[in-house]
């Protein structure tokens, strides 16, 4: 029993954080609000990010879900305006049907392969080299589809309701959804922890009253509150990953359990820290707005609170046993 | 990152699981916070610890196995999943132990220890005064310097289990001339003795648990002053983190509490229960995931720290959201007690029900413990 990362983890983990500091500050993120940020999709790449669950055959580093996990928490740390969900979900998919050029030109940030949210819709559907989607339990391509752009509260978020003659492929398709809804649960642990780290330092900084609000015990709860949900969120997604990687056989439940918690912690940071910092929150030109509302986007996308806790019921209410 | 049991680590396991399953009583013994459930648990107590299964996590040495943290919760998963009565001795064995491991002399170790683990001497905890509850630093009891020790004088209150103990340690002011946190002694203080006066208080679920001690120059040898005259606040914070932190209440509580709440849901199955019932087993199984992971920590060198308090939150309020998700199943059937003829699980709901409200309250009141995290881990201003 051994529940912390390797040294080469978290490595990989401090470098994307000091080149995304410099690289994505928030001026980024507002201005792919106005224009897509294709560059930031190459910046990764070169990283290896995009490639980093791969098959060395298709360019990439062949790791797994425990190595990627802390960096889409970086990813969402900034909230980088990339779709590093579909890229990270679907190239082991990729890999498993064969289609290893296109895979490799994923990684290198050169394709994109859009994925379908159940029920929902397909990011940047447009740019893609191909829709992937899961039908009836299965995973397969949308050929020839037809797509229609809507607008999401999250203006980085390019979603389409996309159609098309459906391409049945063999390959998992609870492993595809499980794999997208865990790099969400990282990206909200991420978006989570900036919420709060932005409502802590602008409650040491804003005085009222004669004191820095953050003396006050009713603010610092709301913000220990928060942080206590962040800190058991966290274990949940990492636990999921190396569900996912050693083929767990609970690993469904343990992605719906990340999910779950990481959702509640991004949706409750999201309203504490709009609580704390009061009408500077709520407007458009401070940043909180677009941590919060990729917090809202990613917690109903990939199943959201209900969903997950369902298939968590499904499991316990049938006997299952997780010990 | 590796989070299946080594074989050594399954092998306690089962080691631990076969033994509870002989020799766990089959009839339940009476409360444990009754003077006659008491006697009856100090029994069983005594058992475990001829097997050796009392303190496990201790050097063989004092009463233990050397078991490492993970096996420690390994231990308290079989435990509570065997239906083993509560530990009469836990007050001593996981809160004054792990004080005395870090600041007692050897001598006090080869005098205290075997006699806890084996349950020849019961300890009850001593914070709280009638004007020291949350505020702990405000205490008032007080020792005046003897001949080869200490004479105690004051009052302490909410002290569990006291009516049935062997002794006490709590803070006393040994500096008159001090304030606050300075000038405060850890003393351990035999309750068998002149000038002790213990009576015994009852909680709202009708157990004499609680006591007053009234003392009124009761003596203290100066062997029984723990971490230094004057030391006693870094001493007592040390008891205090281990309680909130690991010790007090192990995941394997919460995952047989759960187990026990998935049960009477599908005999008296709720549709509109059945998501916050889901909630309480996922809860449970959490609290387990990151006490691994804190576990994990401090056995790379890393210490709790105020982390404790984040821990004491959860845990505390996950028991009330759990035991109120079982009351709302049982509907009016909730209020009975047990013995009364309709009663479902002999009654024991309403008890966890009443026993999960003290939690919030005990080993430092959740408003505390925000105060805690929010000074020491979001470093946010006094």
């Amino acid at each position: 029993m051994r529940f912390s990362f390797t040294e080469e983890q978290r490595q990989m983990r401090d470098a994307l954080r000091s080149s995304l500091t410099e690289s994505c500050p928030s001026g980024r993120v507002r201005a792919a609000w106005k224009t897509p940020d294709a560059a930031l999709r190459i910046e990764l790449a070169e990283q290896g990010i995009l490639a980093i669950n791969l098959p060395e055959d298709a360019g990439g580093l062949g790791l797994g879900a425990q190595d990627w996990v802390l960096l889409a928490e970086e990813l969402g740390l900034v909230a980088a305006p990339v779709n590093l969900i579909e890229t990270l979900a679907t190239n082991p998919t990729l890999a498993a049907i064969g289609a290893l050029d296109l895979a490799s030109q994923v990684g290198t940030g050169a394709e994109f392969v859009a994925l379908e949210e159940p029920g929902g819709f397909a990011l940047d559907a447009d740019k893609a080299a191909g829709i992937l989607a899961v039908r009836d339990g299965r995973v397969g391509w949308l050929r020839d589809a037809t797509l229609i752009a809507e607008t999401s509260v999250d203006g980085t978020r390019r979603p389409f309701k996309v159609d098309g003659r459906f391409e049945a492929v063999d390959a998992d398709a609870t492993d595809l959804l499980d794999r997208a809804a865990l790099v969400a649960a990282a990206e909200l642990v991420g978006l989570s922890r900036r919420m709060l780290d932005l409502a802590v330092e602008y409650s040491k900084s804003r005085r009222q009253f004669g004191k820095p609000i953050g003396s006050f015990q009713a603010v610092q709860h709301h913000l220990v509150d928060a942080l206590q949900r962040i800190a058991f969120a966290a274990p949940a997604v990492y636990r999921a990953a190396w569900s996912v990687d050693t083929n767990h056989p609970n690993r469904s439940v343990h992605v719906s359990m990340a999910k779950v918690y990481a959702s509640e912690a991004a949706l409750f940071t999201g309203r504490k820290a709009l609580q704390v910092h009061g009408a500077i929150g709520y407007t458009f030109e401070y940043d909180l707005h677009m941590w919060m509302k990729r917090a809202w986007t990613l917690s109903s996308a990939w199943g959201d609170v209900r969903h997950h806790t369902d298939r968590v019921g499904q499991f316990v209410m049938s006997g299952g046993q997780d010990a | 990152m590796d989070l299946e049991f080594s074989d050594s680590e399954k092998r306690f396991r089962d080691e631990a699981r076969a033994w509870l399953e002989a020799n766990v009583p089959r009839t339940p013994l009476k409360s444990g916070d009754s003077r006659e459930g008491f006697a009856e648990h100090v029994v069983w107590e005594k058992k475990l610890h001829a097997a050796r299964w009392s303190v496990v996590s201790w050097p063989a040495k004092y009463g233990g196995r050397d078991a490492s943290l993970v096996e420690w919760l390994i231990f308290e998963e079989e435990y509570y999943r065997s239906g083993a009565p509560i530990r009469v001795t836990q007050n001593g064995i996981f809160l004054l132990a792990p004080t005395i491991f870090e600041f007692g002399t050897e001598e006090q170790k080869e005098r205290i220890l075997p006699a806890m683990s084996s349950a020849e001497r019961l300890w009850a905890q001593a914070w709280s005064e009638p004007e020291a509850g949350s505020d702990l630093a405000s205490v008032r009891s007080h020792a005046e310097r003897v001949d080869g020790g200490w004479k105690v004088y004051g009052q302490k209150t909410w002290t569990t289990r006291g009516a049935f103990c062997d002794g006490i340690y709590g803070l006393f002011r040994t500096d008159p001339n001090s304030e606050r946190h300075k000038g405060l002694t850890y003393l351990l203080v035999d309750l068998n003795q002149p000038g002790v006066t213990v009576r015994p208080v009852e909680r709202i679920d009708g157990d004499e648990s609680f006591a007053e001690v009234f003392l009124d120059g009761a003596f203290v040898p100066d062997t029984n002053v723990l971490g230094g005259v004057n030391q006693g606040w870094k001493v007592a914070m040390s008891t205090t983190s281990s309680e909130r932190g690991l010790s007090l209440r192990s995941p394997g509580r919460f995952m047989k509490a759960a187990d026990r709440l998935v049960d009477l849901y599908q005999r008296r199955p709720d549709p509109g229960l059945r998501d916050r019932v889901t909630r309480a087993w996922m809860d449970a199984q959490l609290y387990r995931l990151y006490t691994f992971q804190t576990v994990t920590r401090m056995i790379e060198g890393g210490e709790i720290g105020a982390d404790s308090s984040l821990n004491k939150i959860f845990w505390s309020e996950m028991d009330i959201r759990l035991t109120e998700t079982a009351l709302e199943l049982l509907g009016p059937d909730a209020e009975l007690l047990g013995g009364s003829p309709h009663a479902v699980d002999d009654g024991d709901w309403m008890l966890d029900f009443e026993f999960a409200l003290a939690g919030p309250i005990y080993a430092g009141t959740n408003e505390v413990q925000r105060n805690i995290v929010a000074g020491r881990v979001l470093d946010l201003p006094r």
